[in-house]
């Protein structure tokens, strides 16, 4: 079957319209989402096509959650939209003591299939509260598992495994990639949870990344490619569960890895993953691993202060020249 | 005996053996065979059994670190408790949950809840979920003074109002939330009243009266199945025993203890009321309460012989594919 080009948005709603046809316990839960279909206009098609299961709450974030898990627990697969994923403090209860630990502190009675939505993310000139990248406090929460999608066919398998999954799943989708457009099979494909993707086949260095670093490492490439270095770009995808398989047979190859990614250095995915690196790879490695990331502070709103802040091809490209000692 | 007394010889039963479980499980703590700690009900059995007497087996519940009359209530295995306070591999969360976290989905139990206020998001989500699968289940939610200071109230009574959903939410009153004292932490001294903020029926009751949290429950119960929307009961009760069990009570006095427990003794009402109506006889409370005391022997036997869970076992449970 042929691609089509699609949007991140248009990936997402195509993906949600196919399960809530699939199977009429999936529903939508969330802020401001039949007027628009969306805030960002993500669900396009999905409020008239199905009347009664794209619910409009009020602003009560923590009500929100816990309506998705006390439905997911009694037969529903809920899947919650958080608006905007900062406002995941608002509902942290609901989700780190309740959602997270159900299963296991009841010792496995219980399934608990729910997507938490959550649109993350700067660039937007969206300032301190609507603009963070968070996965790392989920990734650090055990009974979640982390999706980050970069790309809109991934959006669109990804969510749909999200969605089939019968544990809780955060997915964060970038505001700044809701209007990227790119190739997506027409059929009905899955991509399973904890499945990274070596997209661009490369021999000198690993850049690892996910979601919105994804593309830092994609447009890096080619400056690579002017110095020479033959970049592989490996989209994670999910991390938790982390496919470090895929890791390893990329840096068993190029012996050098640079990870890229939106949110801020200290205490980021990247840290986890440099960790599990050193343990695993240690002798592969022909370098240190270098981390990209958004300097230790909240998202500024002022333009030139958020591009200092944020990540940039030209941070991937020096740390990639670093460690390959060019 | 007609059939209406057997049934409240049968309720009767229940609140004596949460007042035994209860009264056992301290004794237990205090011999050190209980890991942890524990929060018992003693004192508010009537609140427990009343409110669960008017449910079906497929009726939701969520409860508090307060729960184990509730889920006693609520139809729950005795052993199955008894093994997961003592930590042991057979209990109903084969020793992960303890006392704060026991659970039985099978009977509508999404858990005890070690968060105060932790309930109320997740019975208004079973609530959508009734609505959404258009069955006439009904969710209840137990929480107590204390919780009703949380934010956590506001969100999930006004979604269940305006969504009309099937919800009995019951406040359990017993005037101390941990060591603060309702009249100073709650803005009005009968919560309930904030249940009009809401535009949902409330009332309070007498929550050591058995038959009166039957009577006023088994009508919200009822509205709630129709599908005309929650109702906010409060049972203003008391517990006997302190927070925890070990609990210095440096908040309260002696004599106000005494004086709930002499005179407003919940499951001595409920056997007075019964013994006035000739429905209770001495020989049958006597039988009553040392069957009940044998099935509780049975249960600690069984949950000392079981074996703790193997200490890898800490690592199943979390996902539905245990690798992820």
């Amino acid at each position: 079957m042929s691609d089509r080009i699609l949007s991140c948005s248009a990936a997402l709603a195509e993906a949600l319209h196919e399960e809530m046809s699939r199977d009429e316990t999936i529903f939508i839960l969330g802020e401001d989402l039949t007027a628009h279909a969306g805030i960002f206009g993500q669900f396009k098609g999905l409020p008239e096509n199905f009347p009664g299961r794209i619910i409009d709450t009020p602003i009560s974030e923590t009500a929100i959650l816990g309506v998705g898990l006390g439905s997911a627990l009694t037969g529903m697969r809920p899947f919650v939209d958080l608006h905007f994923s900062d406002f995941v403090t608002c509902c942290m209860d609901e989700l780190a003591n309740q959602t997270a630990k159900i299963r296991y502190m009841f010792g496995g009675q219980v399934n608990i299939p729910m997507v938490i939505w959550c649109p993350d993310g700067g660039g937007l000139r969206a300032a301190a509260q609507h603009s963070q990248s968070l996965e790392a406090w989920f990734i650090h929460t055990p009974g979640l598992k982390v999706v980050v999608p970069s790309e809109p066919a991934d959006v669109k398998g990804l969510i749909k495994s999200a969605i089939r999954d019968d544990d809780p799943v955060m997915v964060f989708q970038h505001k700044k990639l809701f209007a990227r457009q790119g190739a997506v099979p027409e059929n009905d494909f899955t991509i399973p949870l904890g499945r990274a993707a070596i997209k661009l086949e490369g021999k000198d260095v690993t850049l690892l990344s996910y979601g919105s670093g994804f593309y830092l490492c994609e447009e890096a490439v080619k400056g690579l490619g002017h110095l020479n270095i033959d970049a592989e770009v490996v989209d994670l995808r999910t991390l938790k569960p982390l496919d470090m398989d895929t890791v390893a047979r990329s840096i068993k190859k190029t012996h050098r890895a640079v990870i890229v990614h939106e949110a801020c250095l200290t205490g980021g995915f990247g840290a986890e993953l440099t960790a599990r690196i050193q343990d695993e790879l240690f002798d592969y490695l022909d370098a240190p691993v270098k981390r990209v990331a958004a300097k230790d502070v909240p998202i500024p709103f002022s333009p030139p202060l958020e591009d200092y802040v944020l990540p940039k091809v030209s941070d991937v490209v020096e740390a990639a020249r670093a460690v390959t000692y060019r | 005996m007609t059939n209406q007394d057997q049934d409240y010889i049968s309720y009767y039963r229940t609140m004596v053996t949460i007042r035994k479980f209860e009264t056992l499980a301290g004794e237990l703590f205090a011999a050190a065979r209980i890991p942890g700690f524990i929060h018992l009900s003693i004192g508010q059995e009537a609140s427990a059994v009343g409110v669960c007497s008017c449910l079906r087996k497929d009726d939701y519940l969520t409860t508090t670190h307060r729960g184990h009359g509730h889920m006693i209530a609520k139809g729950a295995d005795l052993k199955k408790m008894v093994a997961e306070i003592f930590g042991k591999k057979t209990g109903y969360c084969k020793g992960k949950g303890g006392s704060m976290h026991i659970a039985d989905f099978s009977l509508g139990i999404l858990g005890a809840n070690g968060v105060v206020a932790g309930g109320l998001p997740i019975v208004t989500g079973a609530g959508v979920s009734i609505k959404m699968r258009k069955t006439d289940q009904v969710g209840v939610c137990f929480f107590g003074d204390g919780a009703a200071n949380r934010g956590t109230v506001h969100e999930a009574m006004n979604m269940a109002s305006i969504w009309k959903l099937p919800i009995v939410f019951v406040i359990e009153n017993n005037h101390y939330a941990s060591t603060t004292p309702q009249n100073y932490a709650c803005s009005v001294n009968d919560i309930y009243s904030r249940s009009a903020s809401y535009n949902i029926p409330g009332t309070a009751v007498d929550g050591n009266n058995f038959l009166k949290v039957r009577e006023v429950t088994l009508k919200a119960v009822q509205r709630a199945r129709k599908g005309e929307g929650p109702s906010v009961i409060e049972n203003k009760t008391y517990r006997f025993r302190g927070h925890f069990e070990g609990d210095p009570q440096k908040y309260r006095t002696e004599s106000e203890v005494d004086a709930w427990k002499n005179k407003n003794d919940p499951v001595k009402r409920f056997a007075d009321y019964l013994a006035r109506k000739k429905i209770l006889t001495k020989e049958l409370n006597q039988q009553i309460w040392h069957e009940v005391e044998t099935e509780l022997k049975k249960a600690v036997a069984f949950a000392e012989q079981s074996p703790y869970p193997e200490p890898q076992e800490a690592l199943d449970d979390l996902f539905t594919i245990p690798s992820c």
